[in-house]
């Protein structure tokens, strides 16, 4: 399972490491990062490998949850499908 | 692969426009719960319920943090009782529906339908028993919701107990009368009711489904809202191509939910509801997509076809979202439950012969609408009449859930809070019908059920 995680809010220095560096930690391999700012805004999106963490998922989604708020910043963390079946036939 | 953007827009659509899947429902089967002794009767009904629906909201909540869309209700609709407590009597039926409320309280579901009978052509004795028990059911529960087929385009309409639906509607109101007449808010008369039909309150599992199934509605009018506010100035193709595309992804959000919930369930999937269902929100009102497509309220001149177009789009979008599309399957236009309809009339834009005139052309009919308490049982089993003929004749679901408020006059409010909302209290054609409903009997079915 490929899991989503979105961070969204005002830039600001160390938020890639971050949360990169939870993900090693946790040994969640990242598959894709896109990111971009606009206006100081920061907004990016991870593709995640989760077929080995299903178990950890609420966890991993509510420590993820955690750093977003230490940072001033929304993270999310959820299952690629969703998206797929929205945008994708 | 998906894009940055597509995420956004998808987390825009939840966390800003009220994109949610507004139910889980299962549907469970009870007729194998029959027995002649009403205390077994009982047992076997609740230990039916709360096994099969153990984990139901558990597994909605989980799927909702994983996927990251709120699953706002857990709900639950049964065989309609009066099948199922065949040869009992009206306490038993009373004693049934409390059951039905205590296994929704331990599961822990906001809302159990099923408490009906289906009446379209007439009522067997235990019909007659369970639409007497109707009144102290609803006064003496908290989450049991009960309906009654009157009619269908097959068989006519059945004016007996059109009469009678007008008297337990009265006796309901002044039965909760403390609580601003809320049992009547659990309790809708059906044309055509339909056996899938997961929202509430006229749920309940059909004698053709499955031992059990999961039946899903979405939702979303703050999306099509927000979608159309992009297209203010364009003309009707790009409005219908705007809430067709809007639809689409709303219903595969739910289709994919469904397919989760029956997956972990272990529960067949049965169908998705293309509804969309207001709540009182603000952002998530229908009436604020009328307002949107160009209307200054809901009730003007225009808001006719203003729903007949969002109903049908959001069904050609939403058709090819899922595999099974049942269910009601159109917009809800409830009065209580939309804060734009609330306002509308306030305002006086929108009356109840305008709502009678909607009811046409989208699902399901009179729905949460507070009348004068003073409203006679006549007048109001003649609103019903009213509104099945336009179910029977149009081959279509049409419902009415109507409130008397007790002591309560035109220009005041009843307040039921959470989804079920305010009330503004509307005026009635102060006419009589009592000589037209006395006479009782069968309306019979109309030339076009002849269809053989």
């Amino acid at each position: 399972m490929r899991g989503i995680i979105t961070v969204l809010g005002k830039d600001r220095v160390g938020i890639i490491a971050k949360v990169c560096s939870y993900l090693a930690n946790e040994e969640i391999n990242i598959l894709d990062i896109s990111q971009t700012i606009v206006g100081g805004f920061f907004n990016m999106m991870m593709i995640v490998d989760l077929s080995d963490n299903t178990h950890k998922f609420e966890a991993v989604s509510k420590s993820l949850k955690g750093i977003g708020e230490e940072l001033g910043l929304e993270i999310k963390l959820q299952r690629e499908d969703i998206f797929n079946n929205m945008h994708r036939i | 692969m998906i894009s940055r953007s597509e995420a956004l827009e998808t987390n825009k659509m939840i966390s800003e426009e009220n994109l949610d899947v507004r139910t889980i429902t299962m549907g469970i089967n009870l007729l194998d719960c029959a027995d002649s002794e009403p205390n077994k009767l009982c047992d076997k009904i609740y230990d039916k319920i709360t096994e099969s629906a153990e984990n139901l909201v558990k597994t909605g909540d989980e799927i909702a943090a994983e996927y990251g869309i709120p699953v706002v209700n857990k709900r639950i609709s049964v065989t309609p009782v009066a099948l199922v407590a065949n040869g009992h009597s009206q306490e038993t039926c009373v004693k049934i529906a409390k059951t039905l409320d205590r296994a929704a309280i331990n599961v822990g579901v906001n809302f159990i339908g099923g408490y009906s009978a289906l009446v379209q052509k007439g009522s067997t004795k235990s019909d007659v028993n369970l639409v007497r028990s109707i009144p102290e059911a609803l006064s003496s529960t908290e989450r049991v919701c009960s309906s009654v087929n009157v009619g269908s385009s097959r068989n006519g309409i059945n004016m007996n107990a059109i009469k009678k639906m007008g008297e337990i509607v009265k006796e309901m109101a002044y039965l909760t009368r403390n609580e601003g007449s809320m049992a009547c808010a659990k309790f809708v008369v059906f044309c055509n009711a339909v056996e899938d039909n997961p929202f509430m309150a006229g749920a309940f599992h059909g004698v053709g489904e499955r031992d059990r199934v999961i039946n899903v509605g979405v939702s979303g009018p703050g999306v099509v809202k927000h979608a159309l506010q992009s297209v203010r100035e364009a003309d009707f193709e790009t409005l219908c191509e705007t809430v067709k595309r809007t639809a689409f992804k709303i219903t595969r959000a739910g289709q994919l939910v469904a397919q989760e919930a029956s997956k972990r369930l272990d529960v067949p999937f049965g169908i998705i509801d293309l509804s969309l269902a207001p709540t009182p929100a603000i952002g998530d009102s229908i009436a604020e997509i009328f307002n949107e497509m160009g209307l200054e309220a809901a009730g003007a001149p225009g808001t006719t076809a203003a729903l007949a177009i969002l109903n049908d789009n959001v069904k050609k979008g939403g058709l090819m979202a899922s595999s099974y599309v049942g269910g009601l399957s159109g917009a809800f236009i409830p009065v209580s439950e939309d804060h734009g309809m609330i306002e509308a009339v306030r305002n006086g834009a929108l009356t109840l012969e305008k709502l009678e005139a909607m009811t046409c052309v989208c699902s399901v009919g009179l729905d949460m609408i507070a009348v004068p308490g003073d409203t006679s049982a006549a007048t109001i089993s003649g609103i019903i009449a009213d509104e099945m003929a336009i179910g029977m004749i149009n081959n279509k679901t049409t419902a009415v859930r109507i409130i008397p408020a007790y002591g309560k006059k035109v220009g005041e409010s009843v307040e039921f809070g959470g989804l079920l909302g305010t009330a503004p209290v509307m005026p009635v054609n102060g006419y009589s019908c009592e000589r037209f409903i006395r006479r009782g009997g069968r309306i019979p079915a109309p030339v076009h059920s002849f269809k053989n």
